[in-house]
């Protein structure tokens, strides 16, 4: 595509947003990541190795995504598919309860679920009075309560792709696939399902990415035992005031976040998920 | 040979009949479609003609199974299939926007039919490959359907329709996608098509010269209800009321009153008809463009006008007439050297001729007389 000078000046600014803002911290932090003690060296790199607790983070934070994203498919595949099958008005206010949690601030839903989950919580107190359990469950404080708050947050970025891409179907097809004779799960096993895949990829692929980096939930309901790597880096930073710790990780866990990216890319091209 | 297997292949063992019994069905206060009743005979081409909200296509979808009569029966060769869901009712579709499946390439489309009733896959290809080709898209099995022209998508939807030996098909405006020359040439397929098969076939069009062109017979509908139901010829020449007249064809109702049994007033004009004469009602006589001649001195029913408007259409001209009492009606003549120097020019008066055979009067019924306001 060829753009004329003038229109080429207006993306100036953007550019210098995303270039000052944006690629310069970046390659500040690719440096960063390359000294210590005032002198090049490896061995931020060589501790990401070496360090069990290191490798532990990375592959509890990449456990934690996984499981976040197969619970958001599992959960929010059923629910945007049950509210496609509403009313237009149920349908609205069905959207405006995925809505209002993810207007409200992160800090306050994970307070909200810090009052839910704890030992005499609304859970364990139900559960109690329901007779499915005896002791309270510990469900704070540890990998679970963590797995269900970031679960809950960040379930409204699978929602809405996946619902658009399920809204985008068209209604002609599955008739078509009806009379050509396919029941209802055949239809939607080989129309259905196949043409809202792009926006379900779409949703897990966000949410997996943000769970990837995520920090203060896991911070408030992870109890400390296990530590993914946002916070990591956070410790790197306030703890031990090592910024070319931090950086390693940070670009680390960057380079995986793009080889990952890549590598679906290979199987399922990104464009096809993310143009429509 | 091969012509003989085709056939075999994707014609259906036996076309069936299908009736539809007095079927209803409201949306809301609305009700669009109002105790219809229809009967096709096994391997009849039917068209449903209406214009837009006259309920053809609701119901399209009730002999489909997509809605459901609020009264009313559905039968398919005897048996009583209203409640059957529409993938149990075997009926090959082709939609107005063919609704072909985006993920899937052109032979997989095709094979969505056969794989959904479990077909197994040795047999799957030869019939695939069978159907594309009587469609005349042999070897395309491997297309991606964004790779299609409209014509194209178009003939993958009818193969589509056809693989699986259906023994109804129905058509919802199936060409209207397309362009003019397109169309035209589908239609002609799509006719032959539908010899070669022999499946009974219910299409929708809201296009006249369509269903005159590719139906057996044509049942118009207006404001929910089949208010015609006959062969071209007859829709075309004996409409049944003003709506008919007034929807099929070109030309103008004109107001008459009864005279006796084979006359009428028009403007106080004298018109003989052979045809019969309603008993009854508000009468209106049809002027067919195409049937008003200019007058030869042996003529009956002879209207002197003049000529406000001479317009050349390449085929032939359209001459906006004008009788002295204020009546408009039209008058198509053919371009042909041997009487393009009689044909009037703007501001002559002349003659014109409407034989008695062509003199149809029908009840108006209520139908809005848009052309002779």
């Amino acid at each position: 595509m060829r753009v004329r000078r003038s229109e080429g000046l207006l993306l100036l600014p953007g550019l210098l947003i995303v270039g000052a803002l944006l690629m310069l911290p970046l390659l500040w932090l690719l440096a960063l990541s390359f000294v210590n003690d005032g002198a090049i060296s490896l061995v931020h790199y060589k501790r990401l190795i070496d360090d069990p607790s290191y490798i532990k983070s990375f592959v509890v934070t990449f456990q934690i995504a996984g499981t976040v994203t197969a619970l958001g498919v599992l959960l929010g595949y059923p629910l945007c598919y049950w509210m496609l099958r509403l009313t237009p008005l149920w349908r609205g206010i069905a959207m405006v309860c995925v809505l209002i949690p993810f207007w409200t601030s992160l800090l306050v839903r994970t307070y909200a679920w810090l009052v839910l989950l704890q030992r005499r919580g609304l859970v364990n107190s139900w559960l109690q009075d329901l007779g499915l359990i005896h002791e309270p469950l510990s469900l704070m404080y540890n990998v679970t309560g963590t797995i269900i708050g970031m679960t809950q947050i960040l379930l409204p970025f699978l929602v809405f792709p996946l619902f658009a891409s399920m809204q985008r179907v068209d209604q002609d097809l599955l008739r078509a696939a009806a009379a050509l004779g396919a029941s209802p799960a055949f239809a939607f096993r080989k129309v259905f399902f196949p043409l809202s895949l792009p926006g379900l990829m779409a949703g897990a692929l966000l949410i997996f990415v943000l769970s990837i980096g995520y920090y203060v939930t896991p911070q408030l309901l992870g109890g400390g035992s296990t530590i993914m790597v946002g916070q990591l880096i956070q410790r790197n930073v306030e703890l031990f005031n090592s910024w070319g710790a931090a950086s390693a990780v940070s670009v680390a866990l960057l380079a995986i976040v793009l080889g990952l990216f890549w590598l679906m890319n290979r199987l399922v091209p990104l464009d096809r998920v993310f143009g429509g | 040979m091969q012509r003989a297997n085709d056939v075999s292949d994707t014609a259906p063992l036996q076309p069936l009949a299908i009736s539809v019994r007095g079927a209803t069905k409201r949306y809301g206060p609305m009700v669009v479609l109002d105790n219809v009743s229809l009967d096709v005979q096994p391997g009849e081409f039917l068209t449903l003609l209406g214009p837009s909200g006259s309920g053809k296509t609701t119901l399209l979808n009730i002999i489909a199974g997509f809605a459901r009569p609020d009264q009313g029966s559905i039968f398919i060769d005897g048996e009583d299939v209203t409640d059957t869901p529409p993938h149990r009712r075997g009926i090959g579709i082709v939609f107005q926007n063919y609704a072909l499946f985006p993920h899937m390439s052109v032979g997989e489309n095709v094979a969505f039919s056969l794989k959904a009733r479990g077909i197994s896959r040795l047999e799957i290809g030869p019939k695939v490959e069978r159907a594309l080709s009587i469609v005349k898209l042999g070897g395309f099995g491997e297309r991606r359907i964004d790779q299609l022209s409209g014509g194209q998508k178009q003939r993958v939807a009818l193969a589509r329709a056809i693989v699986f030996q259906p023994t109804l098909i129905l058509m919802d405006e199936p060409l209207s996608a397309l362009d003019k020359q397109l169309r035209e040439h589908m239609q002609i397929e799509i006719r032959a098509l539908h010899e070669r098969l022999g499946a009974t076939t219910i299409y929708v069009t809201h296009d006249q010269r369509e269903a005159l062109t590719m139906s057996h017979r044509v049942a118009v509908l207006n404001e929910a209800r089949i208010v015609q139901i006959g062969t071209p010829s007859e829709i075309y020449n004996l409409p049944a009321n003003g709506f008919v007249a007034d929807f099929i064809g070109e030309g103008v109702l004109a107001p008459v009153t009864r005279c006796d049994e084979h006359s009428v007033l028009l403007q106080g004009l004298r018109m003989v008809t052979t045809q019969p004469l309603p008993s009854s009602g508000h009468l209106v006589l049809v002027m067919r463009s195409e049937k008003m001649r200019l007058a030869k001195p042996s003529d009956e029913n002879c209207i002197q006008a003049v000529i406000r408007k001479r317009i050349f259409q390449g085929e032939s001209y359209v001459l906006f007439a004008e009788m002295s009492d204020g009546l408009k009606f039209t008058i198509r003549q053919p371009a042909h050297a041997d009487s393009d120097g009689l044909v009037p020019m703007e501001g002559d008066h002349a003659t014109f001729s409407l034989h008695p055979d062509h003199t149809v009067v029908v009840r108006r019924d209520g139908s809005a007389m848009t052309k002779n306001s």
